[in-house]
């Protein structure tokens, strides 16, 4: 892979697309990651502050609490795919075309 | 603390199991295990010469394969069986435990597995140390590194040791021994080529042989979860079926939970293989897959605990071993015969083999790369001369854990792993993180940042009760919580970033801008 120029690496850095393309994956990273960290510290909380919540049953031989444990690791998944997701489709074009311009100057 | 609790005080066998005595379908599937993997070991041989193939397998690994990988050296034996055993002998909490373990992949995949592998070669040092003064901060991550492998690898080999006695009868020091020369082959020869592989293999072993297990207990309860709860419930109680007794501090729960979230995105072993694949691209999709898979298992272990609690029974469970461990494995022994039982035992055998190898090739490349080349040879060190480094630290580093596997027999070091994770949440993750999202980011930052995490979690941890009290038997604990990972991981975000404003480091500020096309483009990624 040929080294940029300096000239035109300092360009493509400054330029408003690649400032917006680093700017939107950290937005994404972050809501993201606080998504998860507010759905785990929050699970937490209820399991130390409030266990009756999740000792109510949903039927006889069922319990919130499952439902709710399981479906925060199926959640976890999901939000990894979300991120995928966001990445294949967006992310990744965006950064084609500025290495294009990166490698062609 | 409960993974790899572990086995410790795995006792001889009631006559009511096999376990314990010599079953040749586990020994003739061991066999086995060990055949194809020392072929594929062979095979990876012959492709492993250069620095590349030997630390990250030539970049030629593809990101399902690497997820599947992941996976495999996440899933230890110790989480199969302790987590089972913690739901089968405890109920709901077992659950809490497996879903700290999870969440800390989705942060690995938002904050750290894209720039990592844009940025670095072999070690997570590499990005730490990218646009920072590289001798001091090659000393200090290896630190955390290597503090963090060995405390690790200290809780998988005495673990292995008791396991492989109670399952096949093996004398403890023979059990530890074999682990420790198989897995050296494996790296001596492998390198991550031959790691990588046997990690897939194990992953595809213990997902299958869990899933049958599962279907076979299911099939009791006619496929109906909910008879299997009804049956639980009706010798155990409502709650069985609810969190109980594991969290009654707030704090602690937090603290815990920090340590086990984020100390899965400082772990040396997993980071590093994020450089097995070709791009940042892929890097990503092992991320997805290796969190399917995991959260996968976890289920499964989940419904394994339930089951061997309305099967087998506590009172049998808890009779064989207090902790729980041996759950699974009676519970494949009454669903599916002694032959299912040795088969379930061979995928735990080959679980520990499996870590055991990553961790201690992750072990080697810290050595290699990041001392001696780094700050013995000053950066400058042919190929062949790390290679050789690296081969020599694979076997320094497995006589070093069988002969801890040997002097820690019989010792309480379940600890150790929460101790792992608390050191990886608190020097390597918080260092990591601020080479790559913050620009003021220092030298002395670093350092002083995986200093102090690495300082407190020790000292913290033998204050807390989880030694000074459950070890030391002292009356009360002068740090109140058992995990230290909420203090230690806050001070040494606090200190990074007050040593880096107090003393800007210019050319490190300079070179962040440089190397965003490197984070986020990939242009010029090895």
């Amino acid at each position: 892979m040929a080294q940029p120029q300096p000239n035109s690496a300092h360009e493509i850095i400054e330029s408003p697309e690649f400032k917006k393309l680093v700017s939107k994956r950290w937005s994404v990273s972050l809501v993201l990651t606080l998504i998860m960290l507010a759905v785990y510290i929050g699970f937490l909380l209820v399991v130390a502050f409030s266990k009756e919540s999740l000792a109510a049953k949903i039927s006889p031989n069922l319990t919130w609490a499952i439902p709710i444990g399981l479906g925060i690791i199926l959640f976890a998944w999901i939000l990894t795919g979300i991120y995928v997701f966001w990445a294949n489709n967006n992310y990744d074009e965006a950064v084609q075309e500025l290495k294009n311009k990166v490698l062609n100057s | 603390m409960l993974h790899h609790t572990l086995l410790l005080q795995a006792t001889t066998t009631t006559t009511a199991s096999t376990l314990g005595t010599a079953n040749p379908i586990s020994i003739l599937m061991f066999f086995l295990f060990v055949a194809v993997t020392m072929y594929i070991t062979y095979w990876a041989a012959k492709k492993t010469k250069t620095g590349s193939e030997f630390y990250a397998a030539g970049r030629s690994i593809s990101g399902f394969q690497n997820g599947l990988a992941l996976a495999g050296d996440y899933m230890s034996a110790a989480s199969f069986l302790g987590i089972a055993g913690m739901v089968a002998t405890k109920g709901y909490d077992g659950l809490i435990y497996s879903i700290g373990f999870l969440v800390g992949w989705p942060l690995i995949m938002f904050l750290i597995a894209e720039p990592l592998r844009n940025l670095g070669k072999y070690t997570f040092a590499d990005v730490v140390a990218y646009r920072l003064r590289q001798r001091p901060i090659r000393i200090v991550s290896s630190i955390g590194s290597l503090l963090t492998i060995s405390f690790y690898l200290i809780a998988q080999m005495v673990g292995a040791g008791g396991l492989i006695q109670t399952l096949f009868g093996l004398p403890y020091e023979v059990a530890v021994v074999v682990v420790g020369f198989v897995m050296t082959a494996y790296v001596l020869f492998g390198g991550m080529l031959a790691t990588t592989w046997v990690q897939i293999i194990k992953a595809v072993l213990l997902l299958s042989g869990a899933t049958v297990l599962v279907l076979l207990s299911l099939a009791k309860f006619g496929f109906s979860p909910a008879n299997l709860f009804s049956s639980v419930t009706q010798q155990y109680g409502d709650a069985m079926l609810a969190p109980g007794g594991f969290i009654s501090n707030p704090w602690d729960a937090l603290s815990l939970g920090l340590a086990l979230m984020l100390g899965t995105a400082g772990l040396p072993h997993i980071l590093m293989r994020f450089y097995t694949v070709p791009d940042a691209k892929a890097a990503r999709k092992s991320v997805f897959v290796a969190t399917g898979f995991i959260g996968y298992f976890y289920l499964l272990t989940f419904l394994i605990g339930f089951a061997a609690m309305a099967l087998v029974g506590k009172p049998t469970i808890e009779g064989i071993d207090k902790g729980g461990n041996m759950a699974a494995l009676l519970l494949a022994e009454q669903t599916g015969g002694t032959a299912f039982l040795g088969f379930i035992a061979a995928v735990a055998f080959a679980t520990i083999l499996a870590v055991v190898a990553g961790l201690t090739l992750s072990g080697a490349s810290s050595i290699s790369h990041d001392l001696y080349v780094h700050v013995v040879k000053q950066g400058v060190s042919d190929e062949k001369g790390e290679i050789k480094v690296a081969k020599r630290a694979t076997i320094a580093l497995g006589i070093l854990s069988i002969l801890l596997g040997l002097v820690f027999k019989g010792q309480n070091v379940a600890f150790m792993v929460g101790l792992a994770f608390s050191i990886a949440a608190s020097a390597n993750f918080p260092a990591l993180l601020m080479s790559i999202v913050w620009k003021k980011f220092t030298t002395q930052g670093a350092v002083w940042s995986i200093l102090t995490g690495a300082v407190l979690s020790l000292v913290l941890i033998v204050l807390s009760p989880t030694i000074w009290v459950d070890i030391l038997h002292n009356e009360e604990a002068i740090f109140p919580l058992k995990n230290p990972a909420l203090v230690s991981m806050s001070s040494a975000f606090l200190v990074g970033i007050v040593v880096s404003l107090l003393q800007p480091e210019k050319s490190a500020a300079l070179k962040f801008e440089s190397e965003k096309l490197r984070t986020y483009l990939g242009v010029g990624a090895e």
